[in-house]
């Protein structure tokens, strides 16, 4: 009988700008969805995987799901990197044979009770974190938008990116999100004029509509074998692949101190091992679910994962082919800057849902899925 | 701090072990990055070892303070915490190989070009500390 992993459950809240209860509250509600749409009991939880930014714990998470062993449980570094790294260690705790049931979350109230976006003025010495704060807070590169601009800036002017070329990202992810009730930007298209618009967060390249919305909200995945899920409720997400690279010297958003500015040598790491682990290209699959917290990791993420070659980005764009009805259709749901903020998870829960053809925009007969954070990547199948 | 100008409110550096080296030079006015001990190569970030040789001797190197803009970003909502005026903070490609995000002074932001030639020069924190800050070595008017 087959050990495969599968993703056999996804769960969310609702996402909002102030959820009204805590960030274990909206953890435990995930988690239990999850469990509860893959017709498992939450009380057979024997693995939990969360980020290492997450603030509930899993203890509590135990108290209210009411899981009564774990035998794993893992934290992961690199930011939203996690809502794709997670399922790496998923994959191999199932398949390993250590556990049955891991569930993956992030829940955070980065809307109502701090502010993601917004200056990080949490510096103490012993700071959990790598040392990247420490070289840019006192220069006035503060926030998440600013580390953004400095690393990619070299690449957007190199290239010849200009500000309509990013815009047409914002346009397409903020249309697919207007026909998807379950996003923040339900029913409120933009165009590339509105974007022209949009006030400046930090010059010279992201205006507001640039950039994600700072969201609170709980996403959770099941992940299990392919035959306990066979006697589950819902038809089961294969994991055909799932990598990482984090390589010497580089960083997550801050990735600025080594290497040709220009590309993104993590992700084409990343591609070289996963076409071979999944037997499909990123650019062969059906939809695109490629990590979108500003619109210029988009570009040089399609180039790094291959769907276009060194520089031909900005056309790929143009050309329609992340459209709905393109050729690679990216982030049906609207993605992180049309939905949710939630580090990368809820775009995981779409891909599932395209996979079982029960999303809002579903892509026509979607077999497969790449799934995207920068440094990492899967591609799940059915 | 004969060196130090005065150029407006900014935060204070966060000084860890690792660094404090580097924060102690820019209150005497100099430019400095780790250089290990052991194989003479130099280092930015510091850290607490060499990735090459794993020598944990390790000593400040004075650099030439000359680089060139690779990006450049000017936060303007929200405003940057701790500034009297909104900062452009650069990432320079510094002379020696090393990569250095520091404060652009004396630029309009229009002016600013990738590949821009830039000197380092040093500005008083708020709370009497130094940073270094970069000027354009260029006539960009």
């Amino acid at each position: 009988m087959s050990r495969r992993a599968v993703i056999a459950g996804i769960g969310q809240t609702e996402f909002s700008k102030d959820s009204g209860r805590s960030e274990q509250q909206l953890a435990a509600e995930c988690v239990t969805s999850a469990c509860i749409d893959a017709g498992l009991d939450p009380h057979a939880i024997d693995g939990m995987i969360t980020f290492a930014l997450d603030h509930s714990d899993e203890v509590d998470v135990m108290r209210s799901t009411g899981a009564q062993e774990l035998k794993y449980t893992v934290r992961l570094p690199q930011g939203g990197a996690a809502s794709v790294t997670s399922v790496v260690h998923a994959k191999n705790a199932v398949e390993s044979g250590m556990c049955d049931a891991v569930v993956i979350w992030r829940a955070m109230n980065e809307r109502s009770q701090y502010r993601f976006g917004q200056p990080h003025q949490s510096l103490s010495p012993d700071a959990h974190s790598s040392t990247f704060i420490e070289w840019c807070f006192p220069f006035g590169a503060q926030t998440p938008a600013a580390w953004e601009v400095l690393s990619c800036g070299t690449y957007l002017d190199t290239i010849g990116v200009t500000t309509q070329d990013l815009g047409r990202i914002a346009v397409i992810l903020r249309r697919a999100a207007a026909t998807n009730p379950l996003a923040q930007f339900y029913d409120r298209p933009i165009t590339l004029e509105d974007h022209q618009a949009s006030r400046w967060i930090v010059q010279p390249w992201l205006r507001l509509l640039d950039c994600c919305q700072e969201s609170d909200g709980g996403v959770a995945l099941l992940v299990t074998t392919e035959e306990r899920a066979r006697d589950l409720r819902q038809k089961p997400v294969r994991i055909l692949g799932a990598e990482y690279a984090f390589c010497f010297n580089h960083e997550i958003i801050s990735d600025f101190y080594e290497g040709d500015l220009t590309r993104l040598h993590n992700s084409e790491a990343v591609t070289k091992r996963l076409t071979a682990a999944a037997g499909i290209a990123p650019r062969e699959t059906d939809v695109a679910m490629i990590y979108d917290n500003f619109t210029p990791q988009v570009l040089r993420q399609l180039e790094g994962f291959g769907y276009c070659g060194y520089g031909e980005a900005k056309d790929y764009v143009a050309d329609g082919h992340l459209d709905l009805d393109g050729r690679t259709p990216l982030s049906p749901n609207g993605g992180l800057l049309g939905e949710a903020y939630i580090h990368g998870m809820n775009n995981f829960t779409e891909g599932v849902r395209q996979l079982r053809g029960t999303a809002a925009n579903q892509i026509a007969d979607a077999q497969t899925v790449f799934m995207a954070s920068g440094v990492a990547g899967a591609i799940l199948g059915i | 701090m004969g060196n130090v100008e005065n150029l407006g409110a900014r935060p204070d550096p966060v000084v860890r072990v690792d660094s404090a080296f580097f924060w102690e030079a820019c209150e005497r006015g100099e430019f400095v990055a780790q250089r290990c001990e052991g194989c003479e190569r130099l280092w930015h970030p510091p850290r607490p070892m060499c990735p090459i040789c794993h020598s944990t001797e390790k000593s400040a190197a004075a650099l030439s303070g000359k680089g060139v803009v690779m990006s450049y970003v000017m936060p303007v909502h929200p405003p940057a915490y701790g500034f009297a005026e909104p900062p452009i903070a650069a990432l320079i490609e510094l002379e020696e190989g090393l990569r250095f995000v520091g404060t652009l002074v004396d630029v309009e932001p229009a002016s600013i070009r990738v590949g821009m030639p830039v000197q380092v020069s040093f500005a008083a924190t708020s709370g009497g500390k130094a940073v270094p800050v970069f000027r354009p070595t260029e006539d960009i008017t």
